[in-house]
């Protein structure tokens, strides 16, 4: 069980970088517009294909 | 709507632009509304409405930009989109407006956000980011559909904003500079700020939750007090780092209750977190008792995300209408020497001379000095017809111009105008308003004192029963009935029904609107685009046989809100009138099959009639009387018919307006309009004459709405008052709930608690049947959560109640209250009535 002393800290340090990942992309303002950029991702695939074509 | 949308549009291809042109060969092109019979072109397959709509349409085709009008089709969007107006946008290159509007980055590159009128789907997106195709010198152009925004990034040295901003009109949408952009960015501060509070109180609650999981299989396997111990100090650290940061705005909120004095829920769920920390620290120390760090960080998460919720929630709604805002008129046309010039409305004095054109509104009060005009005030008076003006008449600013140019000396400006007097009313009319105590906040007042005193209670009467363990009750019964679900109840109801009405096109800007319906009381009706159509049409029409038809055909060939009213009659017809001869201002002549036939003002049609006039002479005064138009016709001259047109009714407002009297509404016409006009809409919707209340000013229709708020049977009854004009904003903002209607004034969508996005009074009856069903659907929650904090404060009391226990009930009790929350209807989903 003394591999608790070992893992726990390690946890933390996983949980933390994920937090502060998460805050860097919040402060980024990633989260600032959550209904354009999903069609945006979309249209600029169809964009691509069509240009092709032509 | 996004995926169905994309998948439709997958499957469609350009060849929906050609379909649609030919299956609709009348209506436009571009925008799609119908074409006026004088601008069809024969066999063009393109047809526009306007000159505005054929630029946007020729702009957007030679940019090879012609897939927009196949995504828009798949978008399923309806009409009514804006136009470009062709302007210039001269002021956007002002220094003053750049000042304010315009940011300089790091690299040399400008940047500024513009609000644009009349984008509405995945179409717009494209088209708009396509922006620096089409335009050299534009960087970038990203857009936010969720508030109607786009950031332009441009070169300076290649190209100027009014450009830009001129390709943007080009393309058929109308920009705007975005106002208040500091209160824009406090908002995005405050936005990220409850983001990085949700994130770091999840990742400790999850954190948190594992830890006491190994700490509760201690009961089954056993475990030694070091790990033990272990497990209980990270779940403190990780509590203390929940409380102390995610969790301090409920101290806040907690210490501004206790200062004001008023019942809040911040302060059970404070006094909670507060002793569940300290207790639990307590027994971690001393290695005794329970603890319940993760129900106190799972309590931080939840709340912070039910508010979250509800706040981005009811910012959509306030973005919606602050777009609304930005489209008022902040410019002017200056006329210097023989010239005009674009300027703010802020820079006008008074002797100015400024132009309006047909379509704009006066940008002040002031003098016509040159041109004729008809110009519509309704937004001031709520008189629906427009009022003839020429040289030497008074405007008002607000007032939109009908038809000629006008050239208008300006003598008031800004708040000196009728208009800005008007504004300084509602202003004070919505500080009069008493602020409604939502029933959670109720509840939180006198739950803090009961628990407070079975807290107590349990206290004493477990040290007597058993000294050593009479703390652990209290503990147990102060966090278990932490209003946990009593914080989630209110929030996520009123969040899931202001989410749902916003979809039915009803903005609703706070959610105590849905608690101010809470029972019937009084609907006071602006006539004015509320209960009518707000256009001609026709109400009657009296004639021999096959005249109908024939006057129908003759007005197809003319461009006239009469002519098109009179269309009608020839619905089915393919009759075709030739030599056609339009009179303006009084009548249209022309040959259909082979007879005489003429149309128009009684003088007109005497002039070329001689005979048959008095058969209809009753049906021309009593037209007369309840204030409509009469139109007299004559085939080979002789009188053969009249046609009584007016503003109609919609044809939804009688069946509207029972349905609100069903509920127990008293329902009453406020308007500005004649009197005589607002009885005959009165009386076509079954009101009584004295509940028809026609001629009345701003300053009356606020008196009448303080009437009803003052009227002792109706005390703490609603009066909703719905209207659209600035006349009305007063009364809006003093209501109990104002409700702002489709195509309003921006003094009323200020002023109002809710904006409706579809006319009629159709969407006021949804609000009002929607909000008795949110508000059962609140109180379902709230008696719930109620249940659940009887049930373990009892076990609490009794000393039976265990941190898992508490660990299981907790989250439970959120998550029936979500549930019942989103899977209740209260907008729109419904059938009763069927009338959609």
């Amino acid at each position: 069980m003394s591999v608790m002393y070992l893992v726990l800290p390690l946890a933390f340090v996983g949980a933390g970088l994920s937090v502060w990942a998460f805050l860097w992309a919040v402060r980024g303002g990633q989260f600032d517009d959550l209904d354009t950029p999903p069609m945006r991702m979309l249209l600029d695939d169809e964009d691509g294909v069509a240009k092709k074509d032509s | 709507m996004s995926s169905g949308v994309l998948a439709a549009e997958f499957a469609m291809s350009t060849e929906a632009v050609e379909r649609t042109v030919a299956a609709a060969a009348c209506s436009c092109t571009h925008c799609g509304l119908p074409v006026p019979a004088g601008l069809a072109e024969d066999g063009a397959d393109e047809q526009f409405c306007c000159g505005a709509c054929r630029i946007a349409y020729g702009a957007i085709n030679a940019c090879g930009l012609g897939r927009y009008y196949a995504l828009r089709d798949a978008a399923g969007v309806d009409a009514e989109r804006a136009k470009g107006t062709g302007r210039k946008y001269a002021e956007f290159d002002d220094d003053a407006f750049a000042a304010l509007y315009v940011k300089e980055r790091a690299d040399g590159l400008c940047t500024a956000e513009l609000f644009i009128e009349g984008m509405h789907c995945i179409a717009c997106v494209w088209l708009l980011e396509k922006l620096p195709e089409l335009c050299p010198g534009a960087v970038e152009c990203r857009v936010e559909l969720g508030r109607s925004m786009v950031r332009v990034v441009w070169d300076r040295d290649a190209v100027s904003l009014s450009d830009v901003a001129t390709w943007i009109d080009r393309l058929g949408y109308v920009p705007h500079p975005a106002r208040d952009g500091a209160a824009r960015k406090a908002r995005r501060e405050a936005d990220r700020r409850a983001l990085v509070r949700i994130g770091v109180a999840g990742a400790n609650a999850g954190n948190a939750m594992l830890l006491a999981i190994a700490v509760y299989t201690e009961r089954f396997n056993g475990m030694e007090p070091e790990f033990k111990f272990l497990f209980r100090a990270c779940g403190m650290a990780l509590a203390v780092l929940s409380i102390s940061w995610p969790g301090r705005v409920f101290f806040k909120g907690a210490l501004a209750a206790i200062r004001t004095r008023t019942g809040h829920l911040d302060l059970p769920i404070a006094i909670a977190l507060g002793i569940g920390a300290v207790a639990g620290t307590v027994n971690v120390v001393l290695g005794i008792g329970e603890v319940y760090f993760d129900a106190l960080t799972m309590l931080v998460f939840l709340l912070l995300v039910g508010r979250w919720v509800q706040r981005r929630r009811q910012e959509a709604a306030t973005d919606s209408i602050e777009l609304l805002y930005s489209i008022t008129p902040m410019r002017a046309r200056l006329v210097v020497g023989d010239d005009t010039r674009e300027v703010a409305v802020e820079s006008l004095d008074a002797g100015a001379v400024v132009e309006v054109l047909a379509g704009e509104s006066v940008p002040a009060d002031g003098v016509v000095v040159r041109g004729r005009s008809s110009v519509d005030v309704s937004v001031l008076t709520g008189e629906s017809r427009p009022v003839d003006v020429g040289t030497g008449d008074e405007v008002c600013a607000g007032s939109v111009n009908m038809s000629g140019v006008l050239r208008v000396r300006v003598e008031a400006t800004g708040a000196e105008t009728r208009v800005g007097r008007l504004m300084s009313m509602v202003e004070e009319s919505a500080r009069r308003r008493a602020p409604i105590v939502t029933a959670a906040d109720k509840i939180a007042g006198w739950f803090v004192w009961v628990v407070g005193s079975i807290a107590l209670a349990t206290f004493a009467v477990w040290l007597v029963i058993d000294a050593g363990h009479a703390v652990e009750p209290v503990v147990a019964l102060l966090i278990v009935t932490c209003p946990c679900a009593l914080g989630l109840a209110t929030p996520m109801a009123v969040t899931a029904a202001v989410g749902r009405a916003a979809r039915q096109g009803i903005l609703i800007k706070g959610g105590d609107v849905l608690e101010r319906l809470n029972k019937p009381g009084v609907v006071l009706l602006d006539k004015t685009g509320t209960l009518t159509e707000g256009r001609f049409g026709l109400v009657r029409w009296v004639g021999d046989e096959g005249v109908g038809p024939m006057v129908g055909a003759l007005e197809r060939q003319v461009a006239h809100p009469i002519a098109v009213a009179l269309r009608e009659l020839a619905e089915g017809d393919d009759l075709v009138a030739s030599d056609v001869e339009s009179r303006v201002g009084s009548g249209v002549v022309g040959v259909v099959s082979g007879r005489r036939v003429a149309v128009g003002s009684e003088r007109f049609v005497a002039s070329v009639a001689t005979s048959g006039a008095e058969r209809f002479a009753g049906v021309v005064r009593e037209a007369r009387e309840s204030g409509l138009t009469a139109v007299l016709a004559s085939v080979d001259g002789r009188v053969s018919g009249v046609a009584v047109l007016g503003d109609p009714l919609r044809s939804d407002a009688k069946d509207a307006v029972s349905r609100l009297k069903g509920m127990g509404y008293r329902v009453r016409i406020v308007s500005g309009d004649d009197p005589s006009v607002a009885e005959r809409v009165g009386g076509a919707l079954g009101l009584a004459s004295e509940d028809c209340l026609g001629g009345k000013s701003p300053e009356q229709k606020l008196a009448i709405v303080e009437e009803h708020l003052e009227d002792a049977a109706m005390r703490s009854r609603p009066v909703v008052m719905v209207g659209d004009g600035v006349n009305d904003a007063a009364a809006l903002a003093r209501a109990t709930v104002g409700v702002a209607v489709h195509g309003g004034a921006e003094a009323s969508l200020s002023a109002a608690d809710v904006y409706l996005q579809r006319p009629g009074v159709g969407p006021v009856v949804e609000l009002v049947e929607g909000s008795r069903r949110a508000l059962r659907v609140i109180r379902r929650n709230l008696a719930f959560s109620l249940g659940y904090n009887v049930l373990t404060g009892s076990l609490a009391v009794l000393g039976l109640m265990t941190a898992l226990l508490a660990a299981v009930l907790m989250p439970l009790s959120s998550l029936t209250v979500l549930t019942m929350s989103y899977r209740s209807r209260t907008f729109g989903q419904h059938s009763d009535g069927g009338r959609r």
